[in-house]
């Protein structure tokens, strides 16, 4: 689903450049749940965004679905994005003055849906979170748990192939870590490729596999005891 | 453009236009306060050009009056103080001289006179006239008709009596016309009675009758009192006027510099100048008008451009979940188009309330300041078009703005 070769990454800074990967090498299977962690500053949201398509990579191949990724031009991007990728941020990033229904509809509206069937198809995902009655909550109205749910039901709606979080529960307290967790384990079970950045060891734990990152290079790359019990 | 249709391009400017409620009445009110202007103004100069209009309706705008009078140096052997006298002959001249300058030309001779009707009696003026006259001043006649070819033709003893006339010289509810009046002991017959002009009037109560029965009774021979004038469209009447005067100065054995010799009136000049005030005025209106209306549209560009800024997460987040460049662009321009034409119709709904106001305070009865004070639809859909133009032409500078802000750069956190 995702294969990553020999991937390199700097930042310009001024005259200078900051290395911040270093040929990464990482082969992300269909299904798989992963976990990156490292120290911050180690390159962690870098290597998702390009994997997310938000950012570009300088050198190596990166590979998504079996398409190699090169010369993306932003609409191309964009359309990649939409059918393939979901993203869940830290922050949740809802879309303050729309409703929650209305926030999980608007990948749909990019994938031309028509109004009607993507709310009902919105709905349909607010129930999987189990946020139904909250539908027409402005997001302002809702627990951090809640918009966490509310932001991955927007990254499912659109039936990608890959869930991309970057640090998910970053902003919740350990219950609702635990449900958001939860929820993704169950996303999860039903097939769908997750890739999540976190810092806590409890989150990490909970996934299949778990990555470290160390300045911009891989330390480890090992399944987690949750699978290997199974 | 068939995103113009879809309910979702709407929405999302609803969505938007909901949650900025101050920017956008703040834009609104920019371009409102331009239209409103450009239609309250434009509509009281076509009011006060409509007053004037009306002020010198009934007459010809473009005429001359000629008479005579004495001259003030000598020439050619001729003393200072010779009483000039127009005749047939300086017709036949001036006709085929300004050919194509010359519309009408109508001589006029005329006397003061008693006029008795039974045992009633008046002094008044008596005036030699062709038909044509009706066409140089409109004649609002209450019985009967003006004079016509017919009555020249067969020196009809008939006469066209003002309506004060009538009053005078007959009792109340007794119908004129065909009765006879006596001037200067000869019986005309009233073919007509007409109403004073309310505005510009020369003539005050006069008693028309056929030119050539005039020249017949008076024994006028050749002699002529007036010329009235009226000029062709596009000539200078003022130009006319001067050509003419030297055209009958020469006639008559007139030093060329003498301006007494002859009496004049160009009512064309002062409308003119009246014309000229008013171009100006709406000049200054559409001048006005548009400035306030960029300066309104700038204003919505400005404040879009603001809002881009602080939508950069928003956007960031559309274009993570897929939005294409196109996608957002279309949504920012159709926003400023949207907003500068919300805008623009209330102001034109607000100046036509305006108008309706001046009409209703300062536009009623005879002599007020405006008549009619209206905005064309044409000059309305020029606005409109201008208005849709340069929201999009604003819109353009956000918008591009906003395609350039990359997802990754938005969504960083703080
Ligand atoms: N656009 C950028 N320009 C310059 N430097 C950048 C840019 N984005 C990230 N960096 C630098 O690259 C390095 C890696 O950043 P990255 O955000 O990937 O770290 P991270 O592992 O996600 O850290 P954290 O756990 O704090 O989120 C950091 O040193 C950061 O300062
Ligand atoms: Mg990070």
């Amino acid at each position: 689903m995702i294969r990553i070769e020999n991937l390199h990454k700097s930042y310009p800074i001024g005259k200078d450049s900051l290395h911040v990967l270093k040929g990464l090498d990482l082969h992300i299977k269909e299904g798989e749940f992963v976990s990156i962690m490292g120290s911050s500053g180690s390159g962690k949201s870098t290597l998702l965004n390009i994997v997310g398509l938000l950012d570009s990579h300088d050198e190596g191949k990166y590979y998504l679905n079996g398409e190699l990724i090169e010369n993306l031009n932003e609409k191309k991007a964009a359309l990649l994005r939409n059918k393939f990728l979901g993203f869940v941020f830290q922050s949740f990033n809802l879309i303050s003055y729309k409703t929650a229904l209305e926030n999980v509809a608007l990948p749909l509206t990019y994938k031309g849906v028509a109004r009607k069937e993507r709310l009902k198809i919105a709905q349909e995902y607010l129930e999987k979170v189990e946020l139904g009655p909250w539908a027409n909550h402005l997001p302002n109205e809702l627990s951090g748990g809640q918009k966490q749910r509310v932001a991955i039901a927007r990254a499912l709606v659109t039936n990608p192939k890959v869930v991309l979080a970057d640090e998910p529960t970053g902003a919740l307290d350990s219950t609702t870590t635990d449900n958001v967790m939860d929820l993704l384990r169950d996303i999860n079970n039903e097939g769908m490729t997750v890739f999540v950045i976190t810092h806590e060891e409890e989150v990490a734990e909970q996934t299949k596999r778990v990555v470290r990152l160390k300045d911009g290079v891989i330390i480890s790359d090992e399944l987690t005891n949750t699978t290997k019990a199974i | 453009m068939k995103f113009l249709l879809d309910s979702d391009t709407w929405q999302e400017i609803y969505g938007s236009i909901r949650k900025n409620k101050t920017r956008t009445i703040i834009t609104i009110i920019g371009v409102l306060w331009g239209v409103f202007l450009l239609v309250v103004l434009l509509g009281a100069a076509r009011g006060m050009e409509n007053g004037f209009n009306k002020l010198f309706g009934d007459f010809a705008t473009n005429s001359v009056f000629v008479w005579t009078q004495r001259t003030s140096k000598p020439f050619k052997g001729y003393q200072k103080g010779r009483r000039i006298v127009l005749n047939t002959n300086d017709i036949k001249v001036l006709k085929s001289t300004y050919k194509n300058e010359i519309k009408l030309l109508a001589p006029r001779n005329q006397i003061s006179n008693l006029v008795t009707h039974n045992f009633k009696s008046g002094t008044f003026n008596v005036s030699g006239d062709y038909p044509v006259l009706d066409q140089i001043q409109k004649k609002k006649l209450i019985y009967g008709r003006f004079l016509n070819k017919n009555d020249i033709t067969t020196f009809a003893k008939v006469a066209v009596i003002s309506e004060d006339m009538y009053k005078q010289l007959f009792d109340k509810n007794v119908n004129p016309l065909g009765a006879y009046i006596k001037i200067n002991a000869i019986n005309y017959k009233v073919i007509g009675v007409y109403e004073p002009p309310t505005t510009v009037d020369f003539d005050n109560d006069t008693a028309y009758i056929p030119f050539s029965t005039f020249k017949k009774v008076y024994n006028t021979a050749n002699r002529i009192d007036w010329m009235m004038i009226t000029a062709n469209k596009g000539v200078d009447i003022e130009l006319m006027e001067t050509n003419i005067l030297q055209t009958l100065k020469s006639l008559h054995d007139v030093h060329p510099e003498d301006k007494r010799a002859f009496g004049k009136a160009n009512l064309g000049k002062h409308i003119g100048k009246v014309t000229g005030f008013l171009i100006g005025m709406q000049f200054l209106t559409w001048f006005v008008g548009v400035a306030t209306l960029i300066a309104g549209v700038f204003a919505i560009g400005n404040i879009l451009i603001i809002t881009v800024k602080e939508r950069t997460k928003e956007i960031g987040i559309r274009r993570a979940l897929g939005a294409t460049p196109k996608s957002i662009r279309q949504q920012i321009i159709l926003e400023s188009v949207f907003l500068t034409t919300v805008a623009g119709m209330l102001g034109v709904i607000f100046g036509a309330i305006a108008l309706f106001l001046i009409d209703y305070f300062f536009g009623q009865g005879q002599d007020a300041a405006l008549t009619n004070p209206t905005v064309s639809i044409p000059i309305i859909s020029i606005a409109f078009i201008l208005l849709v133009v340069l929201g999009t032409l604003i819109g353009l500078i956000p918008a591009h703005m906003a395609t350039l802000i990359k997802p990754i750069e938005a969504l960083r956190e703080e």
